[in-house]
């Protein structure tokens, strides 16, 4: 489904990303751990299409397409979804008015009809009870207000409309209470399916504990520079960063 | 933009209809169309009254309501005092014409401690095959504690030019609110100013909020005085103009005596060639320690050649004060854009929701739940081009789809 190859990413002049190479398939759940400023935020963000990042090498192949020649939007109407770290405020939009442009807007992309007003407010309930939203989303501002825990479930609500086929949760347990993690893990759960993927960028071990990764890789210094099975990320946990640090320097020299 | 002197050398090229049209049963032809609204018709034809019953309205809990000509005639000594306001504050020339030439207008007098329920929605049409002058005079007057909504509606028709200059005079007593909104919907070939002179007593509540969706011209010209302590004023307007559309919102207020609140936010968008202009002004005089004045002014330009004037000015002459100003000029918020976008909302939508949701904060304040439904839906739909006026007012409403006026006086 995705294919990343020796990618190479520069900010300004500056290069994050080093050489990533990742391979992810329908049915899986990648995990991507790793220190502060290691560049896994930038991945995020490449594959969203955010301006301001140059791909000066390599490629993004996703479902057989150059990912580079897909406009932001087009990226997301081809069922890519990202879950923001900090999901910005949008005063005076409302959330059922932008999940229904937005909504809308991918079923025309795809040759679909349009959801009229009373699909897709049955839609809209459905999907709310998978992250437990009980409050009334018609009248709230997309994220205006909202306090970390509700900002994450409103983006799991957002994934659970959209139904993507590839989506990549940016440290989406930061700033969670153990409630609102479980909430939101159990809401990524019932999402997770044969035809798609998810990828959870996270620094810690918790969040795993709900969504039970099939790989994990260690991303450091613009690089993936270990991939093992769920236990890496415990080994992680009890170990701490350094020793792959370590074990990356030894590599270098060598 | 032209200065109120050039303006009033405009006058003597548009007629000013001496009498009234003979009466028409224009409330049975003429009710707004916003549902649950439930509020009192004051309609007013070619800058005339019309009534079916009496030229004024004296209801049961002692509200006057009806043609300022009738109050003259049987309430002079309320009509004085409702003058006040304009006694109080230097006046310009086109208030000064209106001073000789206004043929009627609306007076509403609402007495002590008298919550008036259903708003009041005064009506300004024009029907006329020449260029036409409205000179109309609304005096608005509450006693303590009292309580009115006043809703106004500026809608033009398609036959002659029209120039209005309307002068209201707003008196609030202790602790009286009162909110008034006017909705302009104007043809690309009118004039239209609208003065506002507020006296404002202890404890008193004044909230204005100036919808412009169309303008040939428009001009809000707000003077308020906050005379005395705790009184507070909310001033709220949002311009949507465009082609070569202009629109001026110049805002006075005087904080004469301490303790009172100002607060101001104008939004507007230009577009093609259209041009603004947002003058604050506020005064805060020697004695007026802890005042609190806010004043706001947001905008945006959508093209090269459309063009705002903002000048937000704090004239402060006390040392205790809270006081702010600012204005911006400016696109949308990009990581707003770039979200709406990772979510699948082609460009030109994320825009137009953006814009949606900067100018319907405004529409936000408007405290009459249909009256707010009514006005997001049409700030809506003239961000998406659709709209020019407010297409359920019976007005606009005739069978050929044209801004039509339906009632063809000499058809009756």
């Amino acid at each position: 489904m995705l294919k990343i190859e020796n990618l190479h990413v520069s900010i300004k002049g500056r290069e994050i990303l080093k050489g990533v190479n990742l391979e992810v398939h329908a049915g899986e759940v990648h995990a991507i751990m790793g220190p502060n400023g290691t560049g896994k935020s930038t991945l995020a963000s490449v594959i969203a299409g955010k301006e301001g990042y140059e791909v000066t090498e390599g490629k993004i192949i996703y479902k057989g397409k150059n990912l580079m020649d897909l406009s932001i939007e087009d990226r997301a109407r081809e069922g890519i979804f990202i879950g923001f770290q900090y999901p910005v405020e949008i005063p005076g939009v409302s959330i059922a008015n932008f999940m229904r442009t937005a909504l809308n807007e991918i079923r025309q992309y795809r040759g679909l009809d349009p959801l009229n007003g009373a699909q897709f407010l049955k839609l809209m309930n459905e999907k709310k009870k998978v992250v437990e939203l009980t409050e009334k989303l018609s009248n709230r501002s997309v994220n205006e207000g909202f306090s970390g825990g509700e900002k994450k479930r409103n983006e799991i609500f957002q994934m659970a409309m959209l139904e993507p086929t590839l989506s990549i949760l940016d440290e989406t347990d930061s700033g969670l209470d153990i409630d609102a993690l479980r909430i939101v893990a159990n809401g990524v759960n019932q999402l997770k399916n044969q035809d798609n993927a998810t990828i959870v960028i996270t620094h810690y071990q918790r969040l795993l504990d709900y969504i039970v990764p099939d790989v994990v890789h260690v991303l450091f210094d613009g690089k993936i520079v270990k991939t093992g099975p769920k236990e890496l990320a415990l080994e992680l946990e009890k170990r701490g960063y350094d020793w792959i640090k370590e074990e990356y320097e030894q590599h270098k020299l060598s | 933009m032209k200065s109120f002197a050039e303006y009033t050398q405009q006058l003597k090229n548009y007629r000013l209809q001496l009498q009234p049209d003979p009466y028409q049963p224009v409330e049975e032809y003429f009710t707004c169309q916003v549902a649950n609204m439930g509020s009192v018709m004051l309609p007013l034809l070619n800058g005339w009254y019309v009534h079916k019953d009496s030229q004024l309205t004296i209801y049961p809990d002692g509200v006057i309501a009806g043609s300022l000509k009738a109050a003259m005639a049987q309430y002079p000594e309320l009509v004085q005092a409702s003058l006040q306001p304009l006694k109080d504050h230097v006046q310009d020339e086109l208030t000064l014409s209106n001073q000789e030439q206004f043929t009627d207008g609306i007076f509403l007098y609402v007495p002590d401690n008298v919550k008036v329920e259903k708003p009041f929605q005064i009506v300004s049409l024009v029907n006329s095959r020449e260029d036409l002058l409205v000179q109309n005079r609304h005096l608005i007057h509450l006693g303590e504690n009292a309580e009115l909504s006043v809703i106004q509606c500026d809608d033009s028709t398609k036959y002659g030019k029209t120039f209005l200059n309307v002068v209201t005079a707003i008196t609030l007593n202790k602790q009286a609110r009162l909110h008034y909104y006017k909705t302009e919907n104007k043809e690309a070939e009118s004039l239209l100013f609208n003065h506002l002179y507020v006296n404002q007593c202890a404890e008193s509540f004044f909230h204005s909020n100036a919808i412009t969706f169309n303008a040939g011209y428009v001009c809000n010209d707000i003077h308020v005085n906050l005379n005395e302590p705790f009184a507070e004023a909310q001033l709220y307007g949002l311009y949507l103009v465009d082609k070569t559309q202009q629109c001026e919102n110049r805002i006075k207020v005087s904080h004469n005596c301490p303790d009172c609140k100002s607060f101001q936010l104008y939004k507007g968008i230009m577009d093609d060639e259209a041009e603004a202009t947002f003058h604050g002004h506020v005064v805060v005089q020697p004695d007026a320690q802890r005042t609190n004045a806010f004043q706001t002014n947001r905008n945006i330009l959508l093209t090269d050649k459309a063009k705002i004037n903002t000048q937000p000015f704090l004239e402060i002459y006390a040392d205790d004060v809270q006081c702010s100003h600012g204005a911006t000029v400016g696109q949308l918020d990009d990581e707003a854009l770039y979200y709406l976008r990772t979510r699948g909302i082609g460009e030109r939508s994320a825009r137009k929701l953006l814009m949606f949701a900067f100018a319907n904060e405004i529409c936000q304040h408007v405290d009459i739940q249909a009256l707010k439904d009514r006005l997001s839906d049409m700030v809506q739909r003239r961000l998406n081009g659709e709209l020019t006026i407010c297409d359920q007012c019976m007005l606009h409403n005739a069978d050929n789809g044209g801004l039509i006026f339906p009632i063809d006086p000499t058809k009756l």
